[in-house]
């Protein structure tokens, strides 16, 4: 088996965005990096796949030379080779242009299965995945929750409101995977230390045409007042009121 | 022409294709255009007339489209965009209809702007004008303004962005489409459903939640959230994904980006600190109490009401009180 997983590097921003002078972007300064949990469940999936029925795991990215911090991350955890795609500007390229270029550096791989993030942390396009599936013209499941390899079939299924659709497609393949179709693990100690030594595979690619482009970012207002209603449980009487006050009780 | 996308379940109109259908018709209102909504399935064409505001129904029907076959699907609006060259087709930011659409991107090679909330489109002068869009980034937490440049138009809308509201008119003509499917078209498709049983009030559904993050510290202290959850009345559980990942509770139970989005009229936020990525699910909620021992955490910055300090001591000390006073 050989698995592919794409991640893309997104801040870890947590607590609040703060935007760029020019509104274009979220302020990075002092702010971490991670990928998506899709993807990081992703890589999870790809690391399980290989235990069990062997092979090598892949992960790739489109982005500058400080994403190889995203691509160790999942090497330290068990992943085998890593592809930077360098496009120090990937933050301006749309869905098709990544996707364009996910196409062309992986066809002449021959990946068996190709996992993908159901949408990406920052600009959730829903399309990556998609649109790689078509170039290589692979059948492609979007959103799966399991995913099962049996004799050269991947079996997935995908949540619905009140049940699951469960699928079946012939290798290879293209998933979108959701985060909930596993827990991840961390990365051990001695992970973090040899995933310094695995080298990662530089690639370049010309950069498609954009169809879409940035014109701004903004934040959608929120507007809550905050009431303290007071400190420890001496403030539990002032809960109860408030419960009642809101028909809680 | 405006061409809209709409998804059946049921057999019955969607609400986030009511949506499309309110978005599409606005849009045909302000750019003197008209609107052609396209039907697909095994038996839709009952559900045309209904569609008032729309100018023309397409019907694709076919014995084999029993349920959403996304190639045969994709196929389907493909050739409709050649045959009928709309000038924007609108499908719902649903995931059956970003699946949909992003297939139908591929195959046509045109950009798709996802999860639109507003549209703002300018004719200038002769030709058209730029058409630039606002989308949500982040699950919500950001919205981006984007340009697009390729033709026609492909946008999905995001769910519950614009209320659906009905539009008057004649009822629309239908025309039937005899859409041709060969095989390959077929091969991902649903080869099985399973039923899952529901147990207890589901988040999305409960009007109280009492939500758990880090602060709990463990499996075992959710077990006073289910309990305050019980003396609350219809009230369900719901956690960060720090708990999430720690395994005290199942990703189902995971409120945030990642995972469920509720609308209860209160959100309990107990040891939660308020990343973005948690409140982009919680955001729509009426009123939000936040439970921390950090004055300084950012969820106090997103809350109605909050209490500082151990929620160790605080809820227990608020289920004995509760239930001294329902046994009063
Ligand atoms: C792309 C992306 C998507 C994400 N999606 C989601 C998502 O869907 N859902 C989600 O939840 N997260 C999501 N996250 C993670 C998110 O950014 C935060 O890391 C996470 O929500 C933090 O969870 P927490 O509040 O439980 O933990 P922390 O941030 O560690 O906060 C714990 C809080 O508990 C308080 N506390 C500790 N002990 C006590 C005590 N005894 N009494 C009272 N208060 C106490 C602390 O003061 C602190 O404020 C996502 C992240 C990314 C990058
Ligand atoms: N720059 C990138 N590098 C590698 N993978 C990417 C990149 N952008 C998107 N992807 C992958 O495509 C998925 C869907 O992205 P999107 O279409 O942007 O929502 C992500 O979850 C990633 O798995």
């Amino acid at each position: 088996m050989k698995v592919l997983v794409c991640v893309k590097r997104v801040p870890d921003t947590g607590g609040g965005f703060k935007l760029t002078p020019d509104g274009m972007r979220v302020d990075t300064t002092n702010v971490g990096f991670a990928v998506s949990p899709h993807e990081e469940c992703a890589v999870e999936e790809a690391i399980r796949i290989i235990e069990k029925h062997g092979g090598s795991s892949t992960v790739l990215t489109l982005g500058p030379p400080a994403a190889g911090e995203q691509l160790r991350e999942a090497i330290a955890k068990g992943i085998t080779g890593a592809i930077l795609v360098e496009a120090e500007d990937y933050e301006s390229w749309d869905p098709a242009a990544t996707a364009q270029a996910i196409a062309e550096t992986v066809k002449p791989l021959g990946f068996d299965l190709l996992l993908f993030g159901n949408e990406s942390a920052d600009t959730c396009n829903y399309q990556v995945g998609v649109r790689v599936a078509h170039l290589l013209e692979l059948p492609c499941v979007t959103g799966i929750k399991a995913l099962e390899i049996q004799n050269g079939k991947a079996i997935a299924k995908r949540e619905t409101k009140d049940g699951w659709e469960v699928y079946e497609v012939t290798l290879p393949a293209v998933f979108t995977v959701k985060e909930g179709i596993n827990t991840p693990r961390h990365p051990s100690l001695r992970g973090i230390m040899s995933a310094k030594k695995v080298p990662i595979e530089q690639k370049r690619v010309t950069k498609p045409a954009p169809q879409l482009v940035r014109k701004a970012l903004k934040k959608p207002q929120e507007g809550r007042q905050l009431e303290i209603l007071g400190q420890g449980p001496e403030a539990v009487p002032k809960i109860v009121e408030k419960l009642r006050e809101l028909g809680a009780i | 022409m405006i061409l809209a996308i709409l998804e059946t379940a049921k057999q019955a109109i969607s609400e986030a294709s009511w949506e499309t259908i309110t978005a599409a018709c606005d849009l045909a209102q302000k750019t003197n255009d008209s609107v052609t909504a396209l039907l697909i399935g095994r038996e839709v064409r009952a559900l045309a007339p209904t569609l008032s505001g729309v100018s023309t129904v397409l019907v694709a029907e076919d014995p084999q489209l029993d349920s959403y076959i996304p190639e045969a699907f994709a196929k389907i609006v493909s050739e409709v965009i050649k045959q009928k060259s709309p000038q924007i087709v609108l499908a719902p930011g649903t995931e059956t209809g970003n699946d949909l659409m992003a297939r139908v991107a591929a195959r046509l090679g045109l950009g798709l702007a996802t999860n639109c909330t507003e549209f703002h489109l300018t004719r200038s002068g002769e030709g058209q004008g730029e058409v630039r869009v606002t989308r949500s980034n982040w699950g919500g937490s950001l919205l981006e303004e984007v340009e697009i440049l390729s033709k026609p138009i492909l946008l999905t809308l995001q769910p519950h962005a614009i209320p659906a509201h009905a539009a008057a008119g004649p009822e629309p003509a239908i025309e039937a489409l005899s859409p041709t499917l060969t095989a390959k078209e077929f091969r991902v498709r649903v080869k099985e459903l399973l039923r899952s049983e529901k147990k207890g009030i589901s988040l999305t559904e409960a009007k109280i939640v009492i939500g758990g993050g880090r602060g709990l510290g463990s499996a075992e202290a959710f077990k006073m959230l289910e309990e305050l959850a019980s003396l609350l009345g219809n009230a369900a559980v719901g956690a960060t994904r720090v708990a999430t990942n720690n395994n005290w509770r199942p990703h189902s139970d995971q409120i945030g980006q990642t995972g469920a989005q509720i609308a209860p009229d209160l959100y309990i936020a107990c040891g939660i600190s308020g990343a973005i990525q948690h409140m982009v699910g919680c955001k729509n909620s009426k009123k939000i109490l936040a439970i921390n021992k950090d004055a300084e955490a950012p969820i106090f910055q997103r809350a109605d009401y909050g209490v500082i300090g151990d929620l160790h001591q605080i809820v227990p000390a608020l289920i004995a009180e509760l239930k001294r006073v329902k046994g009063a």
